[in-house]
């Protein structure tokens, strides 16, 4: 790892003014960004630590919506998102314990891993990813492998999830990572349902707009069968090609609607 | 260069430290504590596994400084005062949890951070929350015994 200057800042305030300094870069948990950094594959001047900056830690929920701290570890989520049972089920197999002790939601959203669990719940939901500077549609938010609307020292405070009336998150874990091969978070809301697949697509996490259309008119598994999921564009590596992946995102959406009862 | 303090295994102790230096090389190398070990290096073993604040972290994947003004808690900070094992570290040997041993400070660690959040764990739940510690000898079993046993002497 390459040497850096580290500061931890108390406020927001005091972080968006260290991001503007040449080459400094946010630090959440670290449970990505410190691997990184080991493999010397960044090298950022100066890291800017967001764990002590208690305004970006919590969870709460009020008038049908849970909003969680951008600084909130998996750890606290998957304990305190009682409002939202499917999120902290998905916050709960995120890594193992030690790490979700660590890791941030907001980091993981900022990292955008294509295989990252969070990604799914964010977009599965349609919430709404607040920044120091405004707030962001998940929809518009995802840009890509590893890439977000976020701009340069931009920081996520919090995300504001509306609650669903059903929901479930089904991951299919790779073996040996336990990173999802292929994830589906399934929502299903007053105006319809969302679907959202991470770890399957080299775009990133997606929504699978069949699958809506169909689930918003029955939500049932069986929905889903006449379906088919193309596998261009899909994941294809030693542990699974596209057509593997394309397979589980039926099945696995298949598994949420029947999880989410 | 930085200076860093924080509390040992209830020790205040300081130090000065690179912004990139981990928590477990402080803790192994400035203060010899080096019953916390390192083993894969990639926040996947779980040797490295201490306790910040009551919390069970990898210290291999959190920086010295973040720890700054943080309680610390190691392998060595698991021992009676007397320095005879502590309840989890007993239960391991009494149940041969541990073969070459290397995984261990790691497995209690994480043994004593569940039994505190959970101190009736089922099999299922303790294997469970093992998810991040790998054992490369005994295949888990005792491990699971050892831990079974620490929950029942400390209830």
């Amino acid at each position: 790892m390459y040497d850096f200057e580290f500061v931890k800042v108390g406020s927001l305030a005091e972080a968006v003014a260290a991001l503007k300094a040449e080459g400094a870069q946010a630090l959440g948990g670290g449970q990505t960004l410190i691997p990184t950094l080991k493999q010397r594959l960044a090298q950022p001047a100066k890291l800017v630590s967001l764990t002590g900056i208690a305004e970006l830690v919590g969870v709460s929920a009020s008038d049908g919506v849970l909003s969680v701290g951008g600084a909130t570890t998996h750890a606290q989520v998957a304990r305190e998102a009682t409002a939202y049972p499917a999120l902290a089920e998905l916050a709960s197999h995120i890594g193992d314990p030690a790490v979700r002790n660590r890791g941030t939601i907001g980091g993981s959203l900022a990292n955008d891993d294509p295989a990252a669990d969070y990604p799914a719940g964010v977009l599965g939901s349609g919430a709404t990813v607040v920044t120091n500077a405004r707030e962001i549609a998940a929809d518009d938010f995802f840009r890509g492998l590893f890439e977000t609307a976020l701009e340069e020292g931009e920081i996520i405070t919090a995300v504001r999830f509306p609650i669903p009336q059903k929901a479930s998150y089904q991951r299919f874990a790779q073996p040996a990572s336990r990173f999802a091969l292929t994830g589906v978070f399934v929502a299903q809301y007053a105006d319809g349902v969302r679907v959202a697949v991470t770890g399957a697509s080299e775009n990133g996490v997606f929504r699978w707009s069949d699958a809506e259309a169909a689930l918003s008119s029955s939500f049932a598994p069986e929905a889903v069968d006449g379906l088919s999921v193309s596998p261009d564009g899909l994941i294809g590596d030693l542990h699974g090609t596209p057509e593997y992946r394309a397979h589980l995102v039926k099945v696995l959406t298949r598994r949420a609607v029947a999880a989410a009862g | 260069m930085p200076s860093v303090s924080m509390t040992v295994n209830g020790r205040q102790v300081s130090g000065e430290v690179e912004g990139r230096t981990l928590l477990v090389e402080f803790l192994r190398g400035p203060l010899g504590l080096t019953g916390t070990h390192v083993g894969c290096d990639t926040s996947q073993c779980g040797a490295c596994v201490v306790h910040v604040n009551g919390q069970d972290v990898k210290s291999c994947t959190m920086l010295a400084l973040e720890a700054d003004g943080a309680e610390v808690r190691t392998i060595e900070g698991m021992a009676n005062p007397d320095g005879s094992l502590g309840v989890v570290q007993q239960a391991f040997q009494d149940n041969h949890g541990l073969q070459c041993g290397y995984c261990t400070p790691g497995m209690v660690m994480t043994a004593a951070a569940l039994l505190e959040k959970n101190p009736d764990p089922s099999e299922a739940e303790i294997r469970a929350y093992l998810e991040g510690n790998l054992c490369r000898c005994t295949g888990y079993h005792n491990i699971v015994k050892s831990i079974q046993a620490a929950a029942a002497a400390l209830r």
